[in-house]
C-alpha cells in the first residue's frame, strides 16, 4: 500500500492546496510544502525498509523491492499494479527533490490562482510518480496521459507572452504520440491472447509474449515514438523550446527535471525489455538519432539568446546521451544514461530556476539585457558559473559520471558512433561559456539595484549544487541501486541475441 | 399476443401512456411544472417497467420489435437521457415567454420513436420509430417560433430529413422488390441464400445507408448538423445529439447483424470512407469555430466518424465486442454530450443563448463548477484518462486495432491530435483572466434541476472513467447474448 499512498498523497494534496485558497491566499504554497514533505518521508521509509544487501543482488525483472497488485477491470485483465525497483526509487527521490526546488522557485513567483496553480503542480507529480511505478500497460498509459493535463494548464495559464501557443503545441504533440502508443499497448495485449495467453495489460507477464519479428519492430517503433517526443529526440523535439520557454520557472523544473526523465524510462523500463529483438535491430538507428540530437541542438543551443531557451536546448543536447545509453546494450552504458538522467534534471533544474530568478528581477530572458551581472549579484553569479559547469561536463561533478559511463560502454559497441558523439563535449563548453559571458561579464547596463540572491533562492540552489557534487564524488550509490534493475534489462536484450 | 409480449411491451405503453395524459392535462389547465413532472414520472414508469420486461426477455414481439437485453440497455439509456434533458428544460424554458407545455410531450414521443428505433428488427418498425422521432424533432428544434435562428433550423432540418427519409423508404422498397422481404431476419436469410448482390439490392443498401448517414450526420451527410445544433434550444441540442444519435446507431448495428451486411463487401470501403471523412472534416472544421455550439455539432461528427470505426470493425472482429464497443461508447458519450449541452444551457438566459466563446472567457473565475463540470465534459470528449470517454476510445482502438484496420485507427490518432487542440482552446479560454470583471447585472441563473442533472452527469462520468469495471460486466452480457 505504500507504492499507492505515494501517488494518493501527492493527489490529495494537491486537492487540499487547492481549497485551501479560499481561506488564504497563502495556504496553497505551505500545503504544497507539507505534501512533498510527507512525500519524501514516505519516499525515505521505503528507501530504508529495503535492506541494502536486497539491492545490490542481481534480480529478475519480476522480483520488485514493493508491490501492489489489485484486479481493477477484469473485462480486460487489468490491475492496479504498481511496482518499484532500484530504477523506479531513484527517479522518484529526484521527482520530490525537484517538486521541492518548484515549490521553492514558485513561492513569489506565482500570486494569483495560488491554489489552482499548486494544485496542478501536485497532480503532475502524482502522474509523474506513478508513470515511475506502474507495471500494467493501462495504468502506466493512464499516468502517462494524467502528466500532460496539468502540465498543459501550468503553461497554459502561468506562462509567459506566448503561452498559449506553446501549451497547445505541447498537449497536441504529446498526445498524438502517446495515442500511438496506445494503440502499440492493445495490439500487444491481444497479440499475446491470441498467442494463448490470457487477455492482459500486466507488464511482467508481457514480458514474455511471443510477437512475430516484424510486428515486434512496429510495436516498439509505437512506443519509442512516444518515448522519444517525452524526451525528447530530434526530429521530435521542437515543442520542447516552445514549452519551456514559455513555462513559469515551477513548470520549467518539472518540464525539464522529471517530465523528459519519464520518457528515458519508458525507453529502459517498457521498450527494450519489451521488445528486445526489435530493439537490437533498431539500436543503431536509435543511437545515431541520440547522436544527431547531441550535436545538432548544442549547435543550436549556442545561437540562442533568450536565456531559457538556451537552457532549453542544452536539455536535448543531454538527453540526447540516454538513447545511446539505452540502446548499446552494454550495463555501463545504461548505468551512465541513469546517472545522466539524475544530473540533467538536477543540473537544468538549477539553470532554469536561475533564469527564472533573473527574469524576475529584469523582466527578460534575452542576452541583450542582459551584462555585467556578476558585480551586481556575485552570488548568485557564482552559482550559475557552477551550474554552467556542470552541464558542460566539469569531472567532480554528476553530469561528466553520466556522460563518461555513456560514452565508455558506447565504445565497447561502437567506437565511430563514440567518436562522433564525443563531439559534443567540445560544443557543450561553448554554449555553456556563452551564457556565463553574455549574461555575466561585460558592462553592466544602467538599471536600478538589482538584489542578489535571497535566502531562500540561495538556499534551493545550494541544495541541487550539493546534490551534484555527491552524485559526481560517489555515484556508487545510484550505480549500485539502479543495477539489479538495469542488468535484468540488458539481460532479456542480451538473450534475445544470441 | 400473449402475456409475456405485453410486459415486454410494457415501456412503450407507459410512453404512450403518458403523453396522452400529459396532453389530456393540457386540456385540464396549463401548468410547464405540472406537465413536465408528469411527463417526468411517466419516464420513471417506463424505467421500472424495464425491470419485469427484463426478466422476459429476449422476446420477439410481433415481427416487428426485438425485445432483447441490447434493446432494453438502449431504452433505458434514451429514457435517462430524455430524464436528463427533462430536468435541463425545466430550468431552461421556466423563465421563457410563450406556451411551453407541449415541450415535454413533445419529449416523451421523441423518446418512444427512439426507444422503439432500438428494439426494431422489421423495416415496418424501423420506418415507424424514425419519423415518430424526426416529427417530434423538428417541432421541438421550432418550439421558440419567435426566434429566427430556432425556426431556420427547423425548416432546414425538416427538409432535410424528410430527404432522408425518402431515400430510406426507396431503398426499403428495392430491397423489398428483389427479396421479398421487410423483417431483418428474412433479409439475412435471402442475402445469405443470393451469394451475388445485383445491381437494385446495391443501390438499396446504399440509400438505406446514406438515409442512416443523414440522421447520424456522418459526412458527406452532415451539412444540416451545424445549423441545427446552433438554432435549436441548447437542451434540446443536447437531445438531438443524444437520443437521436443515438438511437439511431442502435439500430444500425442490429440491421448489419440480423441481416448479416458485414458479409456484404463492396459496403466495407463506402464505410471505411464515411468514416474517415467524418473524422477529418468534423475535427477539421470544428477547428475554425467560435460558436461553442456549432464547434460541439462538428466535435459529434467526429465523433460518430470514431464509433463507425468500431462498428466497421464488425466485418473482421467477433461480434459481441463490436456490440459491447459500441455501446459503452455511445453510454460514455451520452454522458459527455449531454453535460456539455447541460452547461451551454445553464449559461443561456431568456435573452441571450450562450454560444459564443467569449461569453465562456474567465468563467473558471466567476462560476467555477459550472466550469469545472464543462472541463470534465470536453476532457472526456477529448478521450484522456479517468472520464469515460477515454475507455470508451479504448474500446474503439481495441476494436479496430483487433480487426486490424490500421488506416482507420491512424485516421482516428490525427482526429484526436486536432480534437485536443480545439477543446483544450475551449478550455484555456475559460480559464482566462479577464480584465474587468463584469458588474453582475445579469442574475445567476441557477436551476436546481439541471444543478442536480450536471453533478449526477459529472459524477457518472468520473465514476465510469475510474471504475468502469461497475458498467462493462452489463454490457459484455447484453452484447454477448445480442444477435442469437
Amino acid at each position: 500500500m505504500m507504492l499507492s499512498a505515494l501517488i494518493a498523497v501527492l493527489f490529495f494534496g494537491g486537492i487540499a492546496a487547492w481549497m485551501s485558497e479560499q481561506r488564504n491566499p497563502n495556504a496553497p504554497r505551505w500545503f504544497a510544502l507539507a505534501t512533498l514533505a510527507l512525500e519524501a518521508l514516505l519516499a525515505g521509509w521505503l528507501f530504508a525498509g529495503i535492506p541494502a544487501a536486497e539491492m545490490a543482488v542481481p534480480a529478475t525483472a519480476s522480483s520488485w523491492l514493493a508491490e501492489v497488485n489489485l484486479l481493477w477491470i477484469s473485462r480486460f485483465g487489468i490491475g492496479f499494479h504498481l511496482a518499484a525497483d532500484g530504477l523506479s526509487l531513484l527517479l522518484i527521490a529526484l521527482t520530490v527533490l525537484l517538486g521541492l526546488m518548484a515549490v521553492a522557485s514558485s513561492w513569489t513567483e506565482i500570486d494569483k490562482r495560488t491554489g489552482f496553480f499548486y494544485f496542478n503542480l501536485l497532480t503532475c507529480l502524482a502522474g509523474t510518480v506513478g508513470v515511475f511505478l506502474s507495471a500494467d500497460l493501462f495504468l502506466f498509459f493512464l499516468c502517462w496521459e494524467a502528466m500532460i493535463v496539468p502540465m498543459y494548464f501550468l503553461i497554459a495559464i502561468w506562462g509567459h507572452e506566448n503561452r498559449t501557443y506553446a501549451a497547445i503545441k505541447f498537449a497536441v504533440f504529446t498526445q498524438v504520440s502517446s495515442l500511438v502508443m496506445l494503440v502499440a499497448i492493445i495490439v500487444l495485449a491481444l497479440a499475446h491472447y491470441r498467442s494463448g495467453g490470457a487477455l492482459t495489460f500486466d507488464y511482467v507477464a508481457l514480458l514474455h509474449t511471443k510477437l512475430d519479428s516484424n510486428l515486434g519492430y512496429w510495436l516498439m517503433l509505437g512506443f519509442f515514438i512516444a518515448f522519444a517526443v517525452k524526451l525528447p529526440a530530434v526530429p521530435f523535439h521542437t515543442w520542447l523550446p516552445d514549452a519551456h520557454t514559455q513555462a513559469p520557472t515551477g513548470g520549467s523544473v518539472i518540464l525539464a527535471g522529471i517530465l523528459l526523465k519519464t520518457g528515458a524510462y519508458g525507453l529502459l523500463r517498457f521498450v527494450i525489455p519489451l521488445f528486445p529483438e526489435a530493439a537490437h535491430r533498431f539500436a543503431p538507428i536509435a543511437i545515431a538519432l541520440g547522436a544527431a540530437s547531441m550535436l545538432y541542438t548544442a549547435a543550436t543551443a549556442f545561437a540562442q539568446s533568450d536565456f531559457k531557451r538556451l537552457v532549453a536546448y542544452t536539455s536535448i543536447s543531454h538527453m540526447g546521451f540516454i538513447l545511446p545509453g539505452a540502446f548499446s546494450g552494454n550495463l555501463l552504458a545504461m548505468q551512465g544514461a541513469v546517472v545522466t538522467m539524475i544530473a540533467h534534471g538536477l543540473s537544468a533544474g538549477a539553470l532554469f530556476m536561475i533564469a527564472g530568478f533573473l527574469q524576475n528581477r529584469l523582466h527578460s530572458r534575452e542576452f541583450g539585457e542582459m551584462g555585467g551581472l556578476w558585480t551586481a549579484m556575485p552570488q548568485l553569479s557564482a552559482l550559475t558559473l557552477f551550474f554552467v559547469m556542470a552541464t558542460l561536463g566539469l569531472p567532480g561533478l554528476g553530469n561528466f559520471v553520466g556522460e563518461f559511463l555513456v560514452l565508455a560502454g558506447l565504445f565497447e559497441a561502437s567506437p565511430i558512433a563514440t567518436a562522433i558523439a564525443a563531439l559534443v563535449l567540445i560544443l557543450s563548453p561553448v554554449y555553456a561559456l556563452i551564457v556565463i559571458q553574455k549574461a555575466y561579464h561585460g558592462p553592466l547596463q544602467n538599471r536600478p539595484v538589482l538584489s542578489d540572491g535571497s535566502f531562500r533562492e540561495l538556499a534551493a540552489l545550494g541544495l541541487l549544487a550539493a546534490a551534484l557534487v555527491w552524485l559526481g564524488l560517489r555515484p556508487q550509490t545510484v550505480l549500485d541501486v539502479s543495477k539489479p534493475a538495469l542488468q535484468s534489462v540488458r539481460h532479456t536484450l542480451n538473450a534475445r541475441e544470441t | 399476443m400473449h402475456s409475456d409480449a405485453l410486459i415486454a411491451l410494457l415501456p412503450f405503453l407507459m410512453m404512450t401512456a403518458t403523453a396522452v395524459a400529459a396532453m389530456l392535462a393540457i386540456a385540464i389547465r396549463r401548468n410547464f411544472a405540472l406537465v413536465n413532472g408528469l411527463v417526468g414520472g411517466g419516464i420513471v414508469l417506463s424505467l421500472l417497467s424495464l425491470a419485469p420486461a427484463s426478466h422476459r426477455a429476449p422476446v420477439q414481439v410481433t415481427e416487428l420489435l426485438r425485445m432483447d437485453d441490447y434493446a432494453l440497455f438502449f431504452i433505458a439509456l434514451l429514457l435517462l437521457a430524455g430524464l436528463a434533458v427533462l430536468g435541463l428544460c425545466h430550468d431552461y424554458f421556466k423563465e421563457r415567454e410563450g406556451q411551453n407545455e407541449e415541450l415535454p410531450i413533445l419529449l416523451g414521443t421523441a423518446l418512444l420513436g427512439g426507444s422503439v428505433l432500438a428494439a426494431s428488427s422489421h423495416f415496418a418498425s424501423l420506418f415507424l420509430g424514425l419519423e415518430t422521432l424526426s416529427i417530434s424533432l423538428f417541432t421541438l428544434i421550432g418550439y421558440p417560433v419567435e426566434q429566427r435562428r430556432s425556426l431556420e433550423a427547423a425548416v432546414k432540418y425538416l427538409i432535410l430529413s424528410g430527404t432522408s427519409s425518402a431515400f430510406m423508404l426507396m431503398g426499403i422498397a428495392f430491397l423489398y422488390a428483389e427479396s421479398g422481404e421487410l423483417s431483418f431476419g428474412g433479409l439475412g436469410r435471402f442475402i445469405a441464400s443470393e451469394p451475388a448482390m445485383n445491381a437494385v439490392m446495391v443501390s438499396g443498401v446504399v440509400l438505406i445507408v446514406a438515409g442512416l448517414g443523414f440522421k447520424l450526420s456522418l459526412a458527406p451527410f452532415h451539412l444540416w448538423t451545424p445549423d441545427v445544433y446552433e438554432g435549436a434550444p441548447a437542451p434540446v441540442t443536447a437531445f438531438i445529439a443524444t437520443v437521436s444519435k443515438g438511437a439511431v446507431f442502435a439500430l444500425l448495428l442490429r440491421l448489419f447483424v440480423e441481416t448479416g451486411g458485414y458479409g456484404f463487401a463492396p459496403l466495407r470501403p463506402v464505410l471505411s470512407l464515411i468514416a474517415v471523412l467524418s473524422i477529418l472534416a468534423g475535427n477539421l472544421l470544428a477547428l475554425l469555430q467560435t460558436n461553442v455550439k456549432r464547434l460541439l455539432a462538428y466535435s459529434s461528427i467526429a465523433h460518430m466518424g470514431y464509433l463507425l470505426v468500431a462498428f466497421i470493425a464488425g466485418a473482421a472482429i467477433a461480434k459481441p465486442l463490436v456490440a459491447e464497443s459500441v455501446t459503452f461508447y455511445l453510454a460514455a458519450y451520452f454522458i459527455t454530450t449531454l453535460g456539455a449541452f447541460g452547461v451551454v444551457s445553464m449559461l443561456s438566459s431568456a435573452q441571450l443563448e450562450a454560444a459564443d466563446m467569449a461569453l465562456f472567457r474567465g468563467l473558471f473565475w466567476r462560476r467555477p463548477y459550472l466550469a469545472g463540470t464543462f472541463t470534465l465534459m470536453l476532457l472526456s470528449l477529448a478521450g484522456i484518462p479517468l472520464t469515460a470517454g477515454f475507455i470508451g476510445k479504448f474500446y474503439v482502438f481495441t476494436s479496430g486495432a483487433d480487426g486490424g484496420f490500421w488506416g482507420l485507427l491512424t485516421a482516428i490518432i490525427v482526429g484526436s491530435g486536432l480534437g485536443i487542440f480545439y477543446y483544450l482552446r475551449i478550455i484555456l479560454a475559460m480559464a482566462m483572466e479577464v480584465e474587468k470583471i463584469e458588474p453582475e447585472s445579469e442574475e445567476k441563473f441557477v436551476g436546481l434541476q439541471s444543478a442536480v442533472t450536471l453533478v449526477v452527469l459529472s459524477l457518472l462520468l468520473v465514476w465510469f472513467g475510474v471504475f468502469p469495471g461497475d458498467l462493462i460486466p452489463y454490457i459484455h452480457a447484453l452484447a454477448g447474448s445480442f444477435g442469437k
